[in-house]
């Protein structure tokens, strides 16, 4: 196997007292879409900080192209290309010049930097707003002008924290193409995402993380099948009736989760259950029955939903 | 593996390899992507000391009689004030983009975290954006050098390093200036700032000699930055040379430095935390 792109073992996080990454291990190989999946707070983003060579860490081992961001820094970040959680793009520069000074940035030349500026606002469909300011496109544009100026080195790694977070659906599905297309040309991926959607779109291996710590590791399947059954069934009582009913239907799952709004069943075969859960006259409003999912592999890890 | 422990972030690499090239001048390149576009930002502050040498030097001077010079020579009233108003135009020029504009990157649009994700580090940033500012300052003195010449208020050759040290002075204030901001929380804490830039500005000998003071205040006032800008500025264009200008060089050098490296431990705290 190639030599990973960056390797963390017991890497530690710290605010004063507050531990924000508590000892977490990891290895990302080259070409794979990796990814971390968590609710807000988990330590994601510090963790991708550290990995961007923008926040020291306070412990552990952590290379990144096989060296250390405490001596090289710089010269990691001129291989990384990183799309923060915020657009922290240059409101006060048009569209074509926040790609050509962040070409400069990286030391391109004014020639190369105009040059890639180029394809990159045809990669990121925006070649026809090139002279605007930055403030007068949507949040899909502006997200799509940060990947597209994190892409400006030609980075080995594209770190993104939450790329499609506060985006309409459309907007979405619109990047998951452009980061799909960078796959297949070989970049590897780090994201951050608290979708699972997203994490299951796009994440080759990734793992769970809870409170600063590592939950569960594998690929989206892999974590499906150690952590949950084959199907789900949803059920929905009427307020206040969840917590009841859950008792008549417990023995029907393998495991039974009964959120504030609803129950879920965990079983092979989710029909079978509906159908049992319908011949007992117990009449839930709503009835689903669904492939398990990454969301339900967090709730079986941390006994919360991912996005509260 | 080892596994290593560290307290502080001072020592991150953003601040610590500082004997590789630096990368400042991208950043001034960036501003001036801006400027370019906003040009008329830049002409108006030009006009600011024009009228101050207008008004109070040439109205105002037509009331007050002529002021006598460091060794007894007299001096016409406009004379006396344009050189000082010089080396406000290099103390007000530095301190717009160290201050507010500064604030606004960092806190508002970030723009300084997107900036540390390349290759750049803390210290190009401040070395960057310290650099922007006293160009700025000196493109304000040029253009008053200018209108000084027109109207003729040189009274040696002295006046041409009138020039370097309208940069001493863009360095000093704006290296402070950027440290100031790094201290910063909220716009409304720039009102500090911009009432000491006033009492520097009226206060240090800019409009009347020093020896109008009391001698507490005369002590006062020599303890004070841009006393020491004027006094250069001044003995220079009317070649009063004496060794004093060295002190004067020297204070404002030393601040210069003192803001740099605050505004860099700073920034590099605020930055990669």
């Amino acid at each position: 196997m190639a030599d990973p792109l960056i390797e963390a073992r017991a890497l530690t996080k710290r605010f004063g007292d507050f531990v924000a990454v508590a000892g977490i291990d990891v290895t990302v190989r080259p070409g794979e879409a990796f990814g971390f999946l968590g609710p807000n707070g988990a330590g994601k983003s510090s963790t991708m900080r550290m990995i961007g060579c923008t926040s020291p860490r306070s412990g552990g081992e952590l290379r990144i192209l096989g060296l250390d961001p405490d001596t090289h820094g710089a010269q990691i970040r001129s291989r990384l290309g990183v799309v923060p959680q915020d657009d922290t793009l240059d409101n006060e520069l048009t569209v074509f010049d926040n790609l050509l000074i962040y070409g400069r940035y990286f030391d391109l030349s004014r020639k190369v930097a105009r040059q890639r500026a180029e394809e990159l606002l045809d990669f990121a469909q925006l070649s026809d707003r090139a002279k605007a300011r930055v403030q007068t496109l949507s949040g899909g544009m502006k997200r799509r002008l940060t990947i597209a100026r994190a892409l400006i080195n030609e980075p080995q790694v594209l770190l993104l924290d939450e790329p499609t977070t506060g985006l309409d659906p459309q907007a979405r599905h619109v990047l998951w193409d452009r980061l799909y297309r960078l796959k297949q040309q070989g970049v590897t991926l780090v994201l951050t995402t608290h979708y699972m959607d997203e994490a299951e779109q796009l994440c080759d291996r990734l793992v769970v993380m809870d409170k600063g710590r590592i939950a569960a590791e594998g690929t989206p399947l892999q974590l499906i099948a150690e952590h949950s059954s084959r199907e789900v069934v949803e059920l929905r009582f009427a307020p206040d009736r969840n917590e009841v009913m859950a008792d008549k239907v417990a023995d029907l799952a393998e495991r039974i989760e009964v959120l504030p709004d609803r129950v879920l069943l965990y079983a092979d075969d989710g029909d079978a259950v509906a159908e049992t859960v319908s011949q007992r006259g117990l009449r839930p409003e709503t009835v689903l029955v669904r492939r398990s999912t990454l969301e339900d592999v967090f709730l079986r890890l941390t006994g919360r939903t991912l996005v509260d | 593996m080892s596994t290593v422990t560290r307290t502080g972030s001072i020592t991150f690499d953003a601040l610590s390899s500082s004997r590789r090239p630096g990368r400042g001048r991208r950043l001034v390149e960036r501003n001036l992507l801006h400027y370019k576009v906003h040009w008329t930002i830049i002409v108006s502050g030009f006009f600011e000391p024009l009228f101050y040498l207008l008004s109070i030097g040439v109205g105002v001077g037509k009331l007050v009689g002529p002021v006598v010079g460091a060794h007894g020579e007299q001096l016409t009233y406009r004379t006396f004030v344009a050189p000082a108003l010089l080396a406000s135009s290099a103390f007000n020029g530095a301190l717009y983009d160290s201050t507010m504009n500064v604030f606004f990157k960092l806190k508002h649009d970030k723009l300084y975290d997107a900036v540390l994700a390349t290759p750049m580090r803390v210290r190009d940033v401040a070395v960057g954006e310290i650099t922007w500012a006293l160009i700025r300052g000196l493109i304000y003195a040029v253009a008053f050098l200018i209108v000084m010449g027109c109207m003729g208020l040189f009274e040696s050759w002295w006046a041409v390093l009138a020039l370097p040290a309208c940069t001493l002075i863009g360095f000093a204030f704006a290296a402070t200036g950027m440290a100031a901001t790094s201290y910063m929380r909220t716009f409304e804490d720039f009102e500090f700032i911009t009432m000491t830039q006033l009492v520097l500005f009226l206060f240090s000998a800019t409009f009347y000699p020093l020896s109008v003071y009391p001698r507490w205040m005369q002590v006062v006032v020599e303890c004070s930055p841009l006393y020491h800008g004027v006094h250069l500025v001044r003995s220079l264009v009317l070649g009063d040379i004496g060794p004093d200008l060295l002190l004067d060089a020297l204070y404002l050098a030393v601040l210069g430095l003192i803001g740099l490296t605050i505004a860099n431990r700073r920034l590099a705290l605020l930055l990669t935390p």
